[in-house]
């Protein structure tokens, strides 16, 4: 089965982390994110998997490199059901999904040119007003924004 | 709400904050003129200019024995040359008690609001917000019909970006009143507002009739004017722009406690013969907000007002 074949996959990491069910589309926004560029330890990156799920998937293992949880909530933005599998040992010790916060701070900017935090160097902060589909709207302009029009700092 | 205490955004604001706001306004109706403001001094920044709301709160700081500093042009500060908000910001607070605010961004007043040691009120943000005017706006409603419950009040003109039609709706979601959107298919309520006033159950029914039932139904008609260069259809607009101006004839059979409102500059939406009917109410409208942003700068400002006469 799939599945098998992804768990021994998992498991042959000895130490380290595992992001699975990204969205395929975003998968290099979610590399992006946890700076996979300047990671040195073996990184294996996976796309357009089949899954059951989801259809199509990406995933992510770093060998060695366990992310503080406020870098990993930060994909919940763009994969909302990301999950993340800490392997320790080649044990999975902890299986979790990515925590969207009820503010986002500074990772997203906002499309609106006129809205402040384009135009001055500042933090941007965005509320969560639905979840499920990925709703954000600026703290400062109000403007709202979801799915694919969301775009990363 | 942030601290300092600031005036930033009507979304922010609970029913009773709105309800104290109007009682304070009717205080300073009755005492324009104090010393309560006495050793304060406001910054008024305009990096955008607006004579009449500058004025207007200028005024209004003036009449309570406060002291104004400010600009009224941006090209003449250091924000010409490169100088973040921030910055000027923290600057102006170090020689002012509070600092009244305008800007093109949208945004502006509540990132200044969020870093500034002392007080922002936000005299508008670009396309955003302009809460006083909703604060003045909401007290000539409450002063002229005793409540801001259980009436109709007909929005006209240029819904789609008129802000204080939109303003105006986020602050009557605390009351029982019931909207007339009229306006053409091209500056119609946005579909965001419609869906604000279904989850915030406020009545509304839309229509492209200015039509004498529509009138003869309204306590408050609120003009706003339909301006050229919003249309992409010139056609469109000469056709529009007369079908939504106001004459008096056309108030003949309108209700007694009638009043007609515009938050100003009028254009031709408005006939000069409406000025002389008892029911035209927009200049006494401009001078509401004298006392609407004596209570907001006070507010802020946590100054004690003597006694409310509400």
């Amino acid at each position: 089965m799939a599945d098998t074949k992804k768990e021994l996959a998992v498991a042959a990491l000895e130490n380290g982390t595992v992001i699975d069910h990204i969205p395929s589309d975003v998968l290099f926004q979610v590399a992006e994110i946890l700076q996979i560029s300047k990671i040195n330890t073996g990184v294996t990156i996976g796309n357009n998997l089949d899954s059951k799920r989801m259809g199509k998937k990406g995933i992510i293992k770093v060998a060695d490199v366990f992310f503080p949880q406020e870098t990993l909530n930060r994909i919940a933005v763009i994969a909302p059901n990301a999950k993340i599998n800490l392997i320790r040992n080649y044990e999975i010790v902890s299986k979790y999904h990515v925590e969207l916060k009820d503010e986002i701070c500074d990772i997203v900017k906002c499309n609106n040119p006129k809205c402040i935090s384009n135009n001055e160097p500042m933090i941007t902060r965005f509320r969560v007003l639905d979840r499920n589909n990925i709703e954000l709207q600026c703290r400062y302009c109000g403007k709202k924004v979801n799915g694919t029009n969301i775009i990363l700092k | 709400m942030d601290k300092p205490n600031s005036f930033v955004s009507i979304s922010d604001m609970t029913k009773e904050d709105i309800l104290n706001l109007l009682a304070d306004a009717d205080y300073f109706e009755s005492n324009p003129n104090s010393r309560i403001l006495q050793g304060k001094v406001a910054a008024t920044l305009f990096f955008e200019p607006s004579t009449r709301t500058r004025l207007s709160f200028e005024t209004a700081v003036n009449r309570l024995g406060g002291r104004v500093i400010g600009f009224s042009d941006a090209s003449t500060t250091s924000s010409s040359k490169g100088e973040s908000l921030k910055d000027t910001i923290m600057m102006v607070s170090n020689y002012a008690d509070i600092i009244i605010m305008r800007h093109y961004l949208e945004g502006a007043a509540q990132y200044a609001s969020e870093i500034s040691p002392v007080p922002i009120v936000n005299a508008g943000d670009g396309a955003n917000q302009h809460p006083s005017q909703t604060m003045l706006d909401l007290y000539s409603i409450y002063k002229t019909q005793g409540t801001l419950d259980g009436l109709t009040i007909t929005l006209v003109g240029d819904l789609k970006y008129g802000r204080t039609v939109h303003s105006m709706l986020q602050a009557m979601k605390h009351f029982n009143s019931k909207f007339v959107f009229v306006a053409c298919k091209e500056l119609a309520m946005p579909v965001e507002y419609k869906e604000f006033c279904d989850a915030n159950g406020i009545e509304y029914v839309e229509t492209t009739e200015f039509s004498p039932d529509v009138i003869n139904n309204s306590d408050i008609i609120y003009m706003t004017r339909v301006q050229r260069e919003r249309f992409s259809d010139l056609e469109e607009y000469e056709r529009v722009k007369d079908l939504y101006a106001l004459h008096n004839s056309m108030l003949d059979n309108s209700k007694p406690n009638l009043k007609i409102l515009h938050p100003l500059p009028r254009v031709n939406e408005i006939a000069y013969d409406v000025d002389n009917n008892t029911k035209a109410y927009y200049f006494q409208q401009a001078k509401n907000g004298l006392y609407a942003r004596q209570a907001i700068i006070c507010n802020v400002l946590g100054v004690e007002i003597p006694r409310k006469n509400s």
